[in-house]
């Protein structure tokens, strides 16, 4: 299987605290994969380091062979690998429409298509999108309005609408409604099997990261504490102390 | 439709106006250079969350460049009055790419703070630079046709230079560039991490505001007759502010906001100083003081919020079941 994403040895400090020490993970094309580990263990920052925000002290970051933990976040990101965030990064004054219609995949944002028109095939499947993620009856409101879960919605329908390789969701659950969850636990496996976006979740809902990822990492103190298959991950020792703090 | 009977009624009225209030002419010519003025402000401050207080530049900058081809370019009138407006618009927009790749780097106050010293630095070089006539500034030559023809002609330049500059904004706003200056204003780390393209849209959105801000300062230059570096082409502490102010008052971030605003503020303006000559200063620092405290959003904005079915749909929320009956 080859990997899309190859994390080696990857190191991130911030004065003299050690987010990230020296943490290797590796994800194959086409697969969901999960990011767990009590908070403060150095996930966030993880994702940060990928796509370039927090460039990182040493180790190396691959996606696709290519080296890019010296490449900037527009720059990753044109690579067609894109992250959400915790706390949910939206276009607060434009409604929801508006948003997806920005989000474009890179190559329709260039030069010669600055001064375009969205075309009737881009409205299309920005309202596509909105459907699939349930905020069709909500796409002329202003996405500021919208509560948070639906925020987190409308962020994973951006990220979809720019046809990235590789998604780093963070939390894609948190403040989602519980008979929510559900369908969007249905709606990331369709993302992945349909459209074929790897996907590496951060989720502390146990339940959620248990049924949709196939293979597990285990952050704690900013270092690999373990990794395997959830059933195995769940049994894991270190983790239940990690998570339970005898750590 | 209504809408478009009120601009048809609004531009044959603005076509008009030279026959029907022909003392009036050259006081109308500021009011649209002020529309210019918002307009161009908004598309940045209001559009794309950049707040500058250095758009001045582009204007003096265009005002100088036209001044000095008339001078020194020995052709008609009208062919050196063309060419000085587009050499102009190109020196602006040159010098806003030029400023535009160090200054657009700052974001949110230090931009406003950065731009803010340099409309005071261009003012104090053009009065150290003979070459433009230094202290004593510039005179732009005589308009050549019969009496009375140099207000009329100025007037139609003045509301050309308007109709084409809302056109293209409207053009702009309406497509790929607006969306992605608004999700600059909106969350720039945001529109980086979605791969935008961020210091290129920021650029072009500066030059295309100095492009209609130098061809409104080389027209302006011709209107004053005479070109003070201070009080008339880096003019920051008048223009330089009712520019920010204007497109305020109307509604920052709309189309429409910053024409209303330019022209409520022009009107409110020429009346202090008719009325309360020797206190007219006074007045223009409460009307603003008003300004922002009553109508933090705006004219548009707070009739957006008073009115918000007038400004297309919104919601459709399904009805529910219960509610059918």
């Amino acid at each position: 299987m080859t990997p899309i994403l190859e994390v080696k040895s990857v190191r991130k400090t911030f004065g003299g605290v050690v987010a990230n020490g020296d943490v290797s993970l590796t994800v194959p094309e086409g697969k969901i994969y999960g990011l767990i580990g009590p908070n403060g263990s150095g996930k966030t920052t993880l994702f940060s380091c990928i796509v370039g925000t927090h460039p990182i002290d040493s180790g190396s970051i691959k996606f696709r062979g290519e080296e890019i933990s010296r490449l900037r976040v527009p720059q990753i990101a044109r690579l067609g690998l894109l992250r959400t965030f915790q706390q949910t990064r939206i276009y607060g004054k434009m409604t929801c429409l508006q948003n997806l219609l920005i989000s474009v995949p890179p190559a329709a944002l260039a030069w010669r298509s600055m001064l375009a028109r969205p075309s009737a095939a881009e409205v299309r499947k920005a309202e596509d999108l909105l459907q699939f993620v349930g905020l069709h009856t909500k796409r002329h409101l202003r996405a500021g309005d919208l509560s948070f879960g639906q925020q987190k919605l409308l962020e994973l329908a951006m990220a979809l609408m720019s046809e990235p390789r590789m998604l780093l969701l963070d939390e894609p659950t948190a403040g989602i409604n519980p008979t929510l969850i559900n369908g969007l636990i249905e709606r990331l496996r369709r993302i992945n099997a349909e459209l074929g976006i790897t996907l590496l979740v951060i989720e502390h809902n146990m339940r959620v990261v248990m049924g949709l990822a196939e293979y597990i990492y285990c952050l704690a103190h900013g270092e690999l504490l373990a990794q395997g298959e959830p059933a195995a991950v769940k049994r894991d020792k270190r983790v239940i102390d990690a998570y339970l703090g005898a750590h | 439709m209504t809408r478009r009977i009120l601009l048809t009624a609004g531009l044959a009225l603005a076509i008009a106006a030279p026959a029907l209030i022909p003392g009036w002419r050259t006081q109308l010519s500021y009011l649209l250079m002020m529309i210019v003025f918002a307009l161009t402000w908004d598309l940045l401050g209001g559009q794309m969350g950049y707040n500058s207080f250095g758009n001045i530049v582009f204007f003096g900058v265009g005002m100088y460049a036209c001044a000095v081809v008339q001078r020194d370019l020995h052709l008609s009138y009208p062919a050196t009055l063309a060419i000085g407006m587009a050499v102009g618009a190109v020196l602006a927009v040159a010098v806003a790419a030029i400023l535009g790749s160090g200054m657009l780097g700052l974001r949110g106050h230090y931009f406003a703070i950065g731009t803010l010293g340099l409309g005071i630095a261009a003012g104090e070089l053009a009065s150290g630079w003979q070459f433009v006539g230094a202290g004593g500034g510039m005179v732009p030559p005589q308009y050549p046709g019969a009496r009375g023809g140099r207000e009329t002609f100025f007037y139609y330049l003045c509301l050309g230079l308007v109709i084409v500059t809302f056109a293209a904004m409207r053009w702009l706003y309406a497509g790929r560039f607006g969306l992605a200056i608004n999700a600059i204003r909106d969350d720039e780390d945001k529109a980086e991490a979605m791969g935008l393209w961020t210091t290129r849209y920021k650029t072009a959105a500066w030059c295309v505001s100095a492009l209609f801000l130098g061809i409104a300062g080389a027209i302006l230059g011709n209107i004053s007759g005479f070109i003070d570096p201070r009080e008339t082409a880096f003019a920051g502490s008048t223009f330089g502010v009712w520019m920010v102010l204007m497109a305020i008052l109307g509604g920052k971030g709309t189309l429409w906001g910053p024409v209303i605003g330019a022209v409520v503020f022009h009107v409110m303006k020429e009346l202090f100083w008719t009325y309360l000559l020797g206190w007219q200063r006074v007045a223009l620092g409460f009307l603003i003081v008003v300004i922002v405290i009553f109508f933090p959003v705006g004219i548009l904005g707070w009739a957006r919020e008073k009115w918000p079915e007038k400004f297309g749909h919104l919601v459709e929320e399904t009805v529910p079941a219960e509610a059918r009956g």
